[in-house]
């Protein structure tokens, strides 16, 4: 195990009086495919431009294969991007903007059109070669950007928001395309976007930033099961939050009650923040719990409430319960089996929960 | 509507008349410029080529449009460039003075230039004079064009540029400089246009040597000459037609190669 591909410390970033990265701290591993992943103005992007060369740090270091980047400009660094504009020089042909890179290289003129079109057939463009690439649609330009990135073979590749303009099934479609390319690459991805969906789907591991902070580092699935923050189990999918209280702590798990829910004991990694003896929130993901229809028994935890709201998407139906004793909502999702029926708004209903689904948070602000 | 119309066309035949009797009476064998018409003739077009003093003005004409094109277009480089990647304090504000020369009365710029030249500076008017002034008049539209040109272009094109390897100066020349060049080719035919036809500040800053529009003025005392002026701008409107349509042509192909739509120029 060598060290890090990419590794930021401290890096803190201002425009004038705005300060845009407060103190990052990332370590990128070769090879890895990493997101980060924030709502708009977080500064990701900013820091994605950071490790490009396009912007200075105010304050901290950024390293990339152990090389300080202070200093060294976008064009001599070992990183290519893929813009969310594409920026497909529009006056040149397919094969002259994949070959741009290549202009400063010493190959002869045969192998650099044999480069030109391999990259072009990784990215499923074999044989676009002579079109003009002003011609192209949306997602072809995405994928001149691709191998016009990807052949000059860079130690780390960048990708701002590059699926953002693409529609639904297009979009779906590259998502796993970039990340079959990835593996064949086996070059570091780092990838900005705003989309938890994309995110989840696509990255090895997932920075959750929000203003110019690191939320939570992690995995998918550590991230969507034990978020360290509300604003991370909020941005990352649907959590109910719902006030609650630590009564008692030991060895033996954390006894917690929370509102509508009762008492429940819970482990030690159901608070991945940690949990002090007093209030705070208790959160539990939609798919977790279930409504109980007419005569169903379960062994799980059981509460009682009104149905306030039915959305009903095809697959699944998303119900808002309200719990006796609660006055807010609680989302609940099932999957529309063949026999189960779809509850009216306003019809009294059982819900069950698991205990070790529930996620605590520490924190005093909603 | 009806009322309308006739207003449009009122509009053209008032605006336009005056022109198409130009090349009318440039081929109408008579020296007097009067209804009926005499007679077709060459002569006036053939007058044109045996009067020394007309070529010596024009090539002044000629030479001062292409330097102060070229001047005014190289200055609006800059400045379009500068106002599409930059911020800076007051920047509105200096792209609003630029502009101004625009809608300044020429006789006001022609005259406080004279003084600046002739008694600040104590220079010798000359052709170069005329080209300074040219070159003020010329810049508010080269950068209206240049402007469009450079705000028009992405400006990730140049960074991806300078990320897949490139310098900044191979960036401008390689994407950059191709992607505005319409715009640039643009800019210099209007601003030659605009300085060889230009009369109030060439009238003050000439010297010895007259530009063509000058010279012109000039003849209009010998009205003897008059019908060889008539063959004179006759050639005159035809290039300018010309030259607007190729700059025109030029700016629409730079839309479209930046792959925006059309919000009008200046045609």
């Amino acid at each position: 195990m060598t060290g890090p591909i990419i590794k930021l410390d401290g890096v803190h970033k201002s425009y004038g009086e705005v300060d845009v990265l407060k103190g990052i701290d990332l370590d990128i591993a070769e090879g890895e495919f990493l997101t980060l992943l924030g709502p708009s103005g977080c500064g990701k992007t900013t820091l994605l431009r950071i490790i490009a060369g396009f912007e200075e740090v105010t304050d901290g270091v950024c390293l990339i294969s152990g090389r300080d980047m202070a200093g060294v400009p976008a064009n001599k660094r070992p990183t290519n991007m893929v813009f969310q504009s594409y920026a497909v020089f529009p006056h040149l042909t397919v094969a002259q903007n994949v070959a741009f890179g290549l202009r400063r290289s010493k190959l002869g003129k045969a192998e650099k059109a044999a480069k030109v079109e391999e990259a072009l057939g990784m990215v499923g463009l074999g044989g676009y070669g002579a079109r003009a690439a002003h011609a192209l649609s949306g997602g072809q330009r995405q994928r001149v950007a691709l191998a016009r990135a990807l052949i000059l073979e860079p130690t780390v590749l960048l990708l701002d928001e590059p699926l953002s303009a693409l529609d639904r099934k297009l979009r779906e479609q590259m998502q796993s395309e970039l990340r079959r390319l990835q593996r064949q690459v086996g070059i570091t991805f780092i990838l900005v976007t705003h989309d938890q969906e994309e995110a989840l789907i696509m990255s090895d591991r997932i920075a959750v930033m929000f203003g110019g902070r690191i939320a939570q580092l992690a995995p998918p699935q550590e991230l969507y099961r034990r978020p360290r923050t509300l604003d991370v189990a909020r941005f990352i999918g649907v959590m109910n939050v719902l006030p609650g209280e630590v009564k008692e702590k030991g060895p033996a798990g954390i006894e917690v009650r929370v509102d509508g829910l009762g008492r429940a004991r819970i482990e030690p990694e159901q608070a991945p923040s940690g949990a002090r003896i007093g209030t705070g929130w208790a959160g539990i993901r939609p798919e977790t719990m279930s409504v109980l229809f007419a005569g169903e028994q379960t062994d799980r935890s059981v509460a009682e409430g009104e149905v306030a709201e039915v959305t009903y998407y095809g697959d699944m139906t998303y119900y808002d319960v309200i719990l006796d004793g609660t006055d807010r909502p609680l989302t609940i999702s099932m999957k529309n089996l063949i026999g189960r029926e779809v509850l009216e708004r306003g019809a009294r209903t059982r819900v069950s929960w698991d205990a070790r689904s529930i996620v605590w948070f520490g924190e005093e602000a909603v | 509507m009806r009322g309308l119309k006739l207003y449009a066309i009122g509009y053209l035949i008032f605006l336009y008349a005056p022109i198409a009797l130009l090349p009318l009476f440039a081929f109408n064998d008579g020296t007097v410029i009067a209804f009926p018409l005499q007679g077709f003739t060459w002569k006036w077009f053939a007058g044109l080529a045996t009067t020394p003093a007309l070529h010596d003005a024009v090539i002044n004409s000629l030479l001062i449009a292409v330097t102060s094109a070229i001047l005014a277009t190289l200055l609006g480089i800059c400045a379009a460039r500068a106002n599409a990647r930059y911020r800076f304090p007051f920047k509105t504000g200096i792209l609003g003075f630029i502009m101004v020369p625009l809608v300044l009365p020429e006789i006001i710029v022609g005259v406080s230039l004279l003084v600046v030249i002739a008694n600040i500076f104590s220079m010798r008017l000359s052709l170069w004079t005329v080209v300074l002034g040219h070159t003020l008049i010329c810049m508010p539209f080269a950068i209206a064009i240049l402007n469009s040109a450079f705000d028009n272009l992405d400006a990730s094109l140049e960074e991806a540029a300078v990320d897949l390897g490139e310098t900044p100066w191979n960036t401008f020349r390689l994407v950059t400089l191709p992607l505005v060049m319409p715009g640039i080719v643009s800019s210099l035919l209007i601003s030659f246009t605009i300085s060889l036809d230009e009369f109030i500040i060439a009238f003050f800053l000439t010297g010895a040597e007259p530009t063509m529009p000058v010279y012109i003025w000039a003849q209009l005392r010998f009205p003897q000459s008059l019908p060889i002026i008539m063959a004179l701008g006759t050639i005159l409107v035809a290039l300018s037609i010309v030259l607007l349509t190729v700059a025109e042509i030029f700016r629409r192909r730079g839309l479209a190669r930046a792959g925006v739509r059309d919000t009008g120029g200046f045609l």
